[in-house]
C-alpha cells in the first residue's frame, strides 16, 4: 500500500522535472529559462526525495537524517543559486528576449557602468568585468555595444 | 509493478538530463545558460540517486545526495562570481 504512495510521489516529481525540461527547450531567453529550471526542478526533486524518505520510513523503519538534511539543503540552496545565476547574467549583459517589454534595472546597470569606467583605467578590476561581459556577448552571438538595451 | 514505475521515472529523468546536455552544447546558448543547466543537471542527478536507492533497497547512497547537492551549489556560486567579476576569490586591495 505504502509503495503506491511512494510511486505517486516519485511520478509527480518526475513529471514536474520533465515539464521543466520542456521549458528549457521552449522558452526564449536565459531569464525565463531560469524560471523553468529553478522553480520546477526544485519542486520535482523535493517530491522525489520525499518519496524516498517515506519509503525508508515505512518499509525499513529508518528515519534517514541524511535524506532529511538533503531535502532541507536542496530547498534552501536552489533558489539562492538561481538568483545568483540570474544576477550575474544581467550584470554581465546577457540580452533579454525580443518580446520582452521592459527592463527595470537597465538604468541602474548603466549608472554602475559609468561609475566603473573611470576606475577601470586605474585598477583594472572593471576591465576584467568588461572582458567577461564581452565573452558572454560573443557566445550569445550579439555585438558588444547594444548590451542590455534589448 | 512498483519497480516498473520506478524504472519509467528513471528513464524520464534521463530524458531531461539529455535535454539539458543538448541545450548546453547548442551554439546559441550563453554562458549563463550553461551554468544554469549544469546546476539543474546536478539536481537531476540527485533525483536519480534517490530513485536508485529505492530500487536497490539500500541506504548506502544517501550521503552522495548531500555531497552532490553541496558540490553543485558551491560550483554554481564560483561560476557566477567568475562571470560577474572575473575572479572567484576577491582579495582586498592594499592601500
Amino acid at each position: 500500500m505504502i509503495e503506491w504512495v511512494v510511486a505517486l510521489l516519485v511520478l509527480v516529481g518526475t513529471g514536474i522535472t520533465l515539464i521543466s525540461s520542456l521549458g528549457v527547450i521552449r522558452l526564449p531567453d536565459v531569464y525565463t529559462r531560469a524560471h523553468a529550471t529553478t522553480k520546477s526542478a526544485t519542486l520535482g526533486i523535493l517530491f522525489i526525495l520525499l518519496g524516498a524518505f517515506v519509503y525508508f520510513v515505512y518499509v525499513h523503519h529508518i528515519v534517514s537524517v541524511r535524506l532529511l538534511l538533503g531535502i532541507v539543503f536542496v530547498f534552501l540552496t536552489a533558489p539562492v543559486a538561481g538568483h545568483l545565476i540570474i544576477r550575474s547574467a544581467h550584470r554581465s549583459g546577457v540580452p533579454l528576449a525580443d518580446i520582452s517589454v521592459r527592463d527595470d534595472l537597465k538604468a541602474y546597470l548603466e549608472s554602475v557602468r559609468e561609475q566603473a569606467a573611470p576606475q577601470a583605467a586605474g585598477s583594472g578590476a572593471g576591465d576584467v568585468t568588461g572582458a567577461a561581459a564581452g565573452a558572454g556577448d560573443a557566445l550569445s552571438g550579439k555585438s558588444g555595444p547594444d548590451v542590455g538595451k534589448g | 509493478m512498483f519497480q516498473t514505475v520506478l524504472l519509467i521515472c528513471l528513464f524520464s529523468l534521463t530524458v531531461s538530463f539529455v535535454v539539458a546536455l543538448v541545450r548546453i552544447f547548442m551554439r546559441t546558448s550563453t554562458v549563463s545558460d550553461r551554468v544554469l543547466l549544469i546546476d539543474s543537471i546536478g539536481f537531476i542527478i540527485i533525483g536519480m540517486v534517490a530513485i536508485l536507492s529505492i530500487l536497490l533497497d539500500t541506504t548506502a547512497f544517501l550521503e552522495s545526495i548531500l555531497l552532490i547537492g553541496i558540490l553543485a551549489f558551491l560550483s554554481t556560486i564560483a561560476l557566477c562570481r567568475f562571470i560577474e567579476r572575473g575572479v572567484v576569490i576577491e582579495r582586498k586591495r592594499g592601500d
